[in-house]
């Protein structure tokens, strides 16, 4: 099932489609960057494929890749999608470099990537275009650097904070002892 | 429930900002919501997790596979066996092995397991924090002598540290299977007191029903799966679609809800209960005997009697520990059903005996960025029963 939704993929978008190929009984999709949302967008709405779950969603930072089939971009975005309806399950990445480390946003396909997106920001600092509310999710605001980069080290130490100063709620004047 | 706006013309409203965790009774697993409320009415819910964040990720990628064991069993804390097993069959098919037939089963009993006691803590909790401590005593009893058994079998009675790629550390003890029987008869007879202790409770059935609802298209849009997804009607479950491990040979049913609120994530949380002993006791009949390990000693430690008699064991054993079974570049992704869905790992290996990089998909993560759309338009004291059902883990949601 998905081997042929793999070559309809690749049929449709041409260019977009970098390459496939299915390992392990898991599909792959090597999309460009700049067609992904469209890509998503076909890939939930076509009755064929109807990926309607969002399974999935991280980057990989490929700096110090020794392995099998050489990166050429430094990041890849992988997306895990799989279909309700006929249970099969697909993989995208999109490889991204490391000069300008933007993706366009997923969040107006799948809302249940949302967080996921969230996530691969703060852990790598790829920045999704278009998503509603990229902050930082699992770090503080403050924190310096991006953790799971290859070049971020194991024992990475991180800047004391000076104390927050906390937003001093509207109050009815006279209510409160201090004043 | 939510509220008609009275016509109060005298009184000047604003929305009030209200920070409800991170160290909040309610809020366990650390996490943090911040309210904005109108009244009592919640407009909007911003939530912040990360608090139990320790780098799970980023350690595995500093281990060998093998040392990542202990780690996942960090994940998600109320069912650590599940973690253990998913992370083992990831790295088992980035290997291309299979393990004994002995072990499959065993994995399928110990998942079953740590379901049963994932679903009897979520019910505990939503018990308790809805004034129902005896509800809460009774689960928690139940759940207690499956540690028992895991302090049996593993050595230890939460982080087993019991799966190993290519198998699983030592076999059950002899009378584990008779020690289950007697659990699972004590489970069923509280499973019996709890049901009627809640189920038709005025008071929580009251603060369950009709709260937290989530729809089937909705639920699947924001990535829900495990009980949440099933109780809004969807009979999704890795068991049934992508069955992984021996759960194609034994019968057991997928429990749905039909509304999606918190009362059917509760019934279904019971009735999966029951289907988990169901499973075990199939597995039991059908578990054959035979060894539990791959053979294998470049995966698997070798016999302790080889590693001090031979010099091959004593190499074998050297290059697992230092070096860590050596795993063939190329990625994977696997998911098992772990107590509150879909638990993925996407692994990536460069071919050394360390991970190149490891995720997790950790189901309640998908689950609770909707919380504040279930919540919109509840009262504040609906967040109890809603966070409750939805069972946030904070060593799973922060890895």
């Amino acid at each position: 099932m998905s081997a042929s939704l793999l070559s309809s993929l690749s049929s449709r978008f041409g260019k977009g489609v970098l390459s496939t190929h299915s390992e392990r009984g898991d599909h792959t999709a090597v999309v460009e960057r700049s067609r992904l949302a469209e890509i998503c967008r076909f890939l939930r709405d076509d009755p064929a494929a109807d990926m309607d779950q969002p399974i999935d969603l991280t980057v990989v930072d490929y700096l110090s890749w020794q392995g099998n089939r050489p990166q050429e971009e430094r990041f890849a975005v992988v997306i895990h999608l799989r279909s309700l309806k006929h249970g099969h399950r697909l993989r995208l990445r999109v490889p991204v470099p490391e000069s300008d480390p933007v993706v366009p946003s997923t969040t107006s396909v799948w809302k249940g990537l949302s967080w996921f997106e969230r996530e691969a920001f703060d852990m790598f600092g790829v920045r999704f275009d278009g998503h509603p509310d990229l902050r930082r999710l699992l770090l503080y605001p403050e924190f310096v650097g991006h953790p799971l980069r290859k070049d971020y080290p194991i024992r990475g130490y991180q800047p004391t904070m000076p104390m927050p100063t906390l937003p001093r709620g509207d109050r009815v004047p006279g209510s409160h002892p201090e004043e | 429930m939510t509220r008609e706006h009275l016509p109060m013309p005298d009184l000047t409203c604003r929305e009030m900002l209200l920070q409800m965790g991170p160290s909040h009774p309610a809020m366990h697993g650390t996490v943090k919501l911040d309210l904005r409320l109108d009244g009592e009415t919640i407009v909007g819910i911003d939530t912040s997790i990360g608090f139990l964040h320790r780098g799970f990720e980023k350690m595995c990628e500093a281990s060998t596979w093998n040392q990542c064991f202990p780690y996942a069993d960090r994940l998600n804390y109320v069912s650590p066996a599940i973690n253990g097993v998913g992370l083992a069959l990831a790295v088992e098919k980035l290997l291309g092995i299979e393990v004994p037939e002995r072990t499959r089963y065993i994995r399928v009993i110990l998942s079953e397991i740590a379901r049963i006691q994932d679903h009897l803590t979520a019910i505990a909790a939503a018990a308790l924090e809805l004034g129902g401590f005896t509800a809460m005593l009774w689960a928690v009893e139940a759940r207690d002598h499956y540690y028992y058994l895991f302090e049996d079998v593993a050595g230890a009675r939460v982080t087993l540290s019991y799966c190993r790629v290519g198998g699983v550390r030592n076999d059950l003890t002899p009378d584990f299977r008779e020690k289950f029987h007697k659990a699972a008869a004590i489970t069923e007879r509280l499973m019996v007191d709890i049901d009627k202790l809640l189920t038709r409770n005025r008071i929580f059935v009251d603060r369950m029903r009709h709260l937290g609802v989530m729809s089937a298209a909705q639920a699947v849009d924001w990535g829900f799966s495990g009980p949440c997804l099933r109780a809004s009607g969807v009979p999704y479950d890795v068991r049934k679609d992508d069955p992984y491990l021996v759960y194609d040979r034994v019968d057991f049913d997928v429990p749905v809800g039909d509304n999606g609120d918190n009362f059917d994530r509760y019934l279904v949380r019971m009735e999966e209960i029951r289907q988990s002993l169901r499973i075990v006791r199939q597995c039991f009949d059908q578990m054959p005997e035979g060894p539990v390990n791959h053979p294998d000693w470049q995966v698997t430690h070798p016999p302790k009697t080889e590693v001090y008699g031979t010099i091959e064991g004593m190499i074998a054993q050297f290059e697992l520990v230092f070096r860590g079974p050596v795993v063939p570049a190329g990625e994977v992704f696997h998911s098992v059903e772990g107590g509150n869905g879909e638990l993925g790992f996407y692994v990536v290996s460069d071919g050394s005996g360390r991970p190149y990089r490891l995720h997790v998909r950790p189901p309640c993560f998908a689950i609770m960025q909707a919380l504040g759309d279930m919540l919109k338009g509840s009262m504040v004291a609906d967040i109890i029963p809603t966070f409750d059902s939805i069972n946030m883990i904070g060593g799973e949601i922060d890895r």
